[in-house]
């Protein structure tokens, strides 16, 4: 759950210690322990400051091309947005001043949890280990049914944040005993510069970064930003672009590109399919969804078919049904993939991780904790079977 | 009442009277709400006010000048033969009216605060204490940088942005719209006035009377893709909008014809007139024509040649919204 914060006591001092403690604590939260708590719609009370100083959250972009008449194209996402003097991009973080081009959220964390890293998803990297997860206000799509709108779908000057540097983000990481920094609750790549500088902070420090994202990336930033995270967990919205179109307002080619070059890039990918009852779970999607991965990036790709829960403009619709999600595994199973989930199911045996050739359990999972790890240098002690993922710290 | 006539002005009324919009002269196409059968009288009205004399003999708006031409557009909405009664026609003492002005492109292209003095004027002789406007748009500072005074508190009339007071936590959604709606509407406007400019956009065709609500949500930034459509006409679905609308005045005292919507001034002309309609589809519909006719007068391309024209009006006039109408044969242009 998100931390409250009283937006008139923000301070411009950095994100420090007692701030962070005190966050964890109301939010009823002990840390050590892994928060079940998804991040919650219910954000702080009181308006964002007017006349707060967000200078130091400007830093000029990346990614970005000059145009005649002070405009500018942003290169960051397939969007291409071509915006002009004292405008914003759709995200709503990033404004061309002047004909220059910035991000008004380096350093700007509207939200910071330690997280167990199986809450990302990530199952199949460092299991049992917490996360020092943040992110900031907005996002490149509009997804209809986000759990995280309240940041997502919001500009930044409306969301109370902390000022939280990259050294700063690296040293809080290291004090809570996380062996990763994970960029995530919104959308990494709006906060590209933030997370590129934060990424090189904590390896400096021995801190490992992974990033939860929707994938929806031009090349060249993926490469360079997505380039310094050691694992990689994309949301793959569905396997259809007319869903994209419309309930998303992105596009799949580009994610599905993604996920193709992560995977030439060596790339520790895990992908969720977040299923929604009458939109994306038909079987001619799942079987389209797991032949595409299986032809593309292989069998050994973690697939995480999630429960959905109504929330933001799609409250119409139900929970998906837990045997939809079983029928999903099912195809993708038949299709030969070898680590299908189901998830935000707590106590569902599919939360487990199996072994693909004598079937033995290796992982077992009570909600976001993994409360057994039997894999052994990588391999199942049963079979000696390589199990893929970074096991170990 | 100024009689002066323009070429310009003579061809528009012509136009209008014999239904030959510049749409059907090779212009702009647009897709028409369904055809339904005209009832005798069943018109949208829409008052163009003109002066030529607006600036007097120097570049800015003379206050005197814009507040006749405010009771002349409005003696001519209403039938009235007062300008207060035009205005008390509109709202009761007791009310609380919000005026949701423009003030995203500056002072070259904003909602005129000689205007909307003029309007907080009548609105306190129809009634409403001076406590009870507040005039508003997203951002003080961009009020501030169109010319407005801020002013909160007190008996005075108020005048300040959402940034102040912040946006409500619940979200307000219609069909593909979804955001927090400003305070200032929620709980400080229990009338709502639209006062828009008159200018072109890179991406909706034309930005009037329906965009302008784009200041309302905390996420316009969201709703700009496929120009701006459906969204446009969604958002003004919301019943928090729908209900406290009682009137559209579009300030085009200056208006823009291309490179919007951010101001250019080389591409402005001094239309010095307002737009006045409680139908703000009709609205939005004269003042595209208007800048169409301003485009050819340039040279340019139709925004449909160009690949903007402006969709969302005719959704916003469709079956599935009707909140107003986009038929040329129901719109009566009445020149004031």
């Amino acid at each position: 759950m998100f931390c409250h914060l009283d937006a008139q006591k923000v301070a411009k001092n950095p994100l420090d210690r007692r701030f962070f403690l005190k966050c964890a604590l109301a939010s009823g939260a002990a840390l050590g322990i892994g928060s079940a708590a998804a991040p919650a719609s219910g954000m702080p009370s009181g308006a964002a400051s007017g006349s707060e100083d967000d200078s130091h959250y400007v830093v000029e972009a990346r990614f970005y091309q000059k145009l005649a008449n002070r405009k500018i194209k942003c290169k960051l996402c397939p969007r291409e947005c071509t915006v002009g003097d004292k405008e914003r991009g759709y995200c709503g973080v990033r404004e061309n001043r002047g004909g220059a081009y910035y991000t008004l959220v380096h350093s700007r964390a509207a939200a910071a949890h330690v997280d167990p890293i199986e809450k990302k998803p990530l199952f199949h990297y460092l299991p049992s280990t917490t996360a020092f997860s943040l992110g900031t206000a907005g996002c490149n799509v509009n997804c209809k049914f986000c759990q995280n709108w309240d940041i997502s779908q919001s500009r930044p000057e409306q969301v109370p944040a902390q000022y939280a540097p990259p050294q700063r983000v690296a040293e809080l990481a290291t004090e809570y005993h996380c062996p990763t920094i994970a960029y995530t609750y919104s959308e990494p790549v709006i906060f590209a510069e933030y997370l590129m500088d934060a990424a090189d902070a904590g390896h400096a420090a021995g801190i490992r970064s992974i990033v939860v994202s929707n994938g929806y990336i031009q090349d060249e930033p993926l490469k360079a930003a997505y380039g310094k995270m050691d694992a990689v967990k994309i949301d793959l919205k569905s396997f259809s672009e007319s869903y994209y179109h419309n309930v998303v307002s992105g596009q799949l080619k580009p994610v599905l590109e993604t996920l193709v070059t992560l995977r030439k890039m060596g790339k520790w990918t895990e992908i969720v399919y977040l299923v929604l009852p009458t939109l994306n779970d038909s079987d001619a999607e799942f079987h389209g969804l797991t032949k595409w991965i299986k032809t593309n990036l292989g069998t050994d790709v973690p697939l995480h078919f999630t429960q959905y829960h109504p929330e933001y403009l799609l409250k119409n619709l139900p929970i998906t049904p837990v045997s939809t999600l079983e029928r999903a595994k099912a195809i993708a199973d038949a299709e030969g993939l070898h680590y299908v989930y189901i998830g935000n199911v707590p106590g569902h045996p599919a939360q487990n991780t199996y072994c693909p050739k004598c079937h033995k359990m290796l992982v077992e999972r009570v909600g976001f904790t993994a409360s057994k790890v039997l894999i052994r240098k990588s391999k199942c002690p049963f079979c000696q079977e390589p199990i893929p993922g970074v096991w170990h710290v | 009442m100024s009689t002066s006539h323009s070429d310009s002005r003579r061809d528009f009324l012509k136009a209008s009277l014999t239904g030959a919009t510049l749409l059907c002269a090779g212009g702009a196409t647009e897709a028409l709400a369904a055809a339904e059968p005209i009832a005798a009288g069943a018109k949208s009205r829409v008052v163009v006010a003109r002066d030529p004399q607006l600036r007097g003999t120097g570049s800015t708006v003379d206050f005197g000048r814009m507040a006749a031409l405010l009771d002349r557009a409005m003696l001519a909405l209403s039938g009235r033969e007062n300008p207060v009664d035009a205005w008390k026609k509109l709202v009761r003492p007791g009310e609380t009216v919000g005026l949701k002005v423009n003030t995203l492109g500056g002072r070259g292209i904003s909602t005129n605060v000689q205007l909307v003095a003029a309007i907080c004027g009548r609105l306190q002789e129809a009634g409403i204490k001076a406590g009870d406007i507040v005039v508003w748009d997203r951002e003080s500072d961009e009020l501030e940088r169109a010319g407005f005074h801020l002013a909160m508190g007190g008996d005075r009339v108020q005048c300040f942005g959402t940034d102040r007071i912040g946006y409500e936590q619940e979200l307000a959604a219609y069909g593909s719209v979804g955001g927090l709606l400003s305070k200032i509407l929620t709980q400080r406007c229990g009338v709502l006035i639209n006062l828009p400019v008159l200018k072109d956009h890179d991406g909706a065709g034309v930005t009037i009377a329906l965009k302008n609500m784009y200041g309302v949500i905390n996420n316009p930034n969201k709703y700009h893709p496929d120009g701006c459509n459906p969204f446009v006409a969604d958002l003004n679905m919301l019943p928090e909008i729908r209900a406290r609308m009682r009137l559209t005045i579009c300030d085009a005292t200056t208006a823009m014809y291309e490179g919007g919507p951010g101001y250019k001034p080389e591409h402005s002309w001094n239309a010095n007139a307002l737009l006045v309609s409680t139908d703000p589809v009709a609205l939005d519909h004269t003042g595209w024509q208007m800048i169409e006719r301003k485009r050819a007068e340039k040279g340019l391309k139709t925004l449909e040649a160009e690949g903007r024209p402006p969709r969302y009006i005719a959704t916003a006039a469709d079956a599935g919204h009707r909140l107003g109408t986009n038929d040329p044969r129901k719109i009566s242009v009445v020149e004031a």
